[in-house]
């Protein structure tokens, strides 16, 4: 799976869509393959109040266990209600119906901390 | 106190195969060995409703014989050798002489005089340093063996019928095993495993796995089978609430402790250990397995601490999500008092407290023998088909 142009990446393998003060955050196709079956996502709970590089959500594969962290610093305003019965939508849509929450973010200059799909293909060889 | 590798990496017969295979490759208990193929989920589901073949080449046999190997090794080991007759396979426990655990193994009495023992492979080197160390003036003679035999696990409801293709001989009960020839190898097949599910094992010279292994995946390829790795096969001990070394078992814990006092035989003859797990069985111990299963969600995994009213009453032995239940389950060792079916237990999984209940064991009742039951699980819970 080719990782999309328009998103923006973590080296921690979170991609970020960002739509003005918005970002959606969810994992990108090398880490749902790295972690394999996904059978938990704990999701944070909306409007919690998140640090950038701290951990937001967890995720469950029957072998190990991830955090995942948010990628700038806001309050969660969504939180993706449907990986609560169907996790595996993380492994199977990593970029569309396993998106994992949004944040109203706070300081947009943390955005520039992530890095552009050129680079996180490197990473993700 | 557990598994760990010593840095050397060793490798089984099959490694290239499991490469081959497309399995992913991990370092367990020091050997490189395959985690999962596909994905651990399907692998287990596969075991439970067809039939699974592992590559086990890295656990160690030992063979006992001698005029003094059924003394030796009733003063070694808790279980009594007095029922084990030729052709029979019993488990068993090896521990210090405070009742902690060296090992824990299977007999199988060979002939008369002669047994082969098979034991972790992470304890190996421990196990036959302590049984050479107590040999003593006993008329023994113990033969590491583990490098020149291979051992490939067959497991599943339709293990017999693949098997049935590769044999003519009449195949043994459970806890029994054979000799015969498989493909002209002299192979011993036991109806043993550590799935929860029927099925056999083999034992047969290393130079032959890949040949073996080939020859099952081939009769086998009509009735669903696929290689097992590890991953699936922890996952399948667990349900069936086998006890892993490493994990439920260890140098600091004894078999009383873990359920496993019904293989302690404290009414024969003296063996090491006999004193203080005798008291164990007698008065009982402080510390108890038990089983759980989540209330709330998330897995708890191995060492994450358990709390009740703000006490810190043990620890997750193992834990994992159930394919099978389509849960999170695990088991644990805790302070006695809390140990009852039904009470609550606070696992801490990052940090925060979530809720466990005890339950029955096992998750998952051995399933050999009872065909008409795999059914159920066939048939049980809708939500699985979504991971398959």
């Amino acid at each position: 799976m080719e990782n999309p142009k328009d998103l923006k990446y973590s080296k921690d393998h979170e991609w970020i869509k960002i739509d003005g003060n918005i970002i959606t955050v969810g994992i990108t196709d090398f880490a749902q393959n790295a972690l394999t079956e996904i059978v938990f996502v704990e999701l944070p709970d909306k409007g919690k109040q998140v640090q950038q590089n701290k951990t937001a959500a967890t995720i469950e594969s029957v072998k190990s266990v991830s955090d995942i962290y948010a990628p700038a610093s806001g309050e969660v305003i969504e939180v993706n209600e449907q990986l609560k019965n169907a996790p595996e939508k993380v492994n199977k849509d990593p970029y569309g119906e396993g998106w994992i929450f949004k944040v109203k973010i706070s300081n947009p200059d943390e955005l520039n901390t992530l890095i552009p799909v050129e680079e996180y293909n490197k990473i993700a060889e | 106190m557990g598994c760990g590798s010593n840095g050397i990496v060793r490798k089984t017969p099959l490694a290239e195969v499991h490469k081959n295979l497309g399995a992913t490759m991990v370092d367990f208990a020091g050997w490189y060995m395959p985690m999962q193929y596909t994905s651990v989920i399907d692998e287990h589901t596969t075991t439970r409703t067809k039939a699974g073949l592992f590559d086990i080449c890295h656990m160690g046999e030992f063979i006992v014989k001698g005029k003094g190997s059924f003394n030796f090794l009733q003063k070694m080991a808790v279980n009594d050798l007095n029922k084990l007759t030729v052709g029979k396979a019993i488990f068993n426990i090896l521990c210090y002489e405070n009742g902690t655990v060296i090992d824990d193994l299977f007999i199988y009495k060979l002939k008369e005089n002669e047994y082969m023992i098979v034991v972790n492979a992470c304890n190996i080197q421990k196990d036959l340093e302590w049984l050479k160390k107590h040999k003593g003036n006993f008329e023994v003679e113990i033969n590491d063996v583990s490098d020149q035999t291979a051992k490939l696990d067959l497991q599943g409801p339709l293990s017999e019928k693949i098997l049935r293709k590769l044999t003519s001989a009449e195949l043994p009960k459970r806890f029994h095993f054979i000799e015969t020839e498989l493909s002209e190898i002299r192979t011993i097949i036991s109806r043993t495993g550590y799935t929860g599910e029927d099925g056999f094992e083999f034992y047969f010279p290393a130079e032959n796995a890949e040949k073996i292994w080939t020859e099952i995946l081939d009769a086998g390829e009509e009735y669903g089978i696929k290689p097992i790795g590890l991953g699936a096969r922890d996952t399948l001990r667990i349900e069936a609430c086998y006890p892993l070394y490493g994990h439920e078992t260890n140098d600091k814990i004894t078999p009383i402790e873990v359920g496993l006092g019904w293989l302690v035989k404290t009414e024969k003859e003296d063996f090491i250990g006999k004193e203080i797990l005798k008291k164990q069985k007698e008065h009982g111990t402080e510390r108890i397995l038990v089983v759980f299963e989540m209330v709330d969600r998330g897995i708890a995994r191995e060492n994450y601490e358990i709390f009740a009213n703000n006490e810190k009453i043990g620890h997750v032995t193992s834990g994992t999500f159930s394919p099978t239940f389509r849960k999170s389950l695990g088991m644990a060792l805790i302070k006695k008092p809390f140990s009852e079916i039904g009470n609550e237990l606070n696992i801490k999984i990052k940090g925060k407290l979530h809720k466990a209940k005890i339950v029955k064991r096992p998750f998952y009742e051995y399933k050999g023998g009872q065909k008409w039951k795999t059914q159920k699980i066939l048939n049980t819970p809708k939500t699985m088909n979504g991971l398959r």
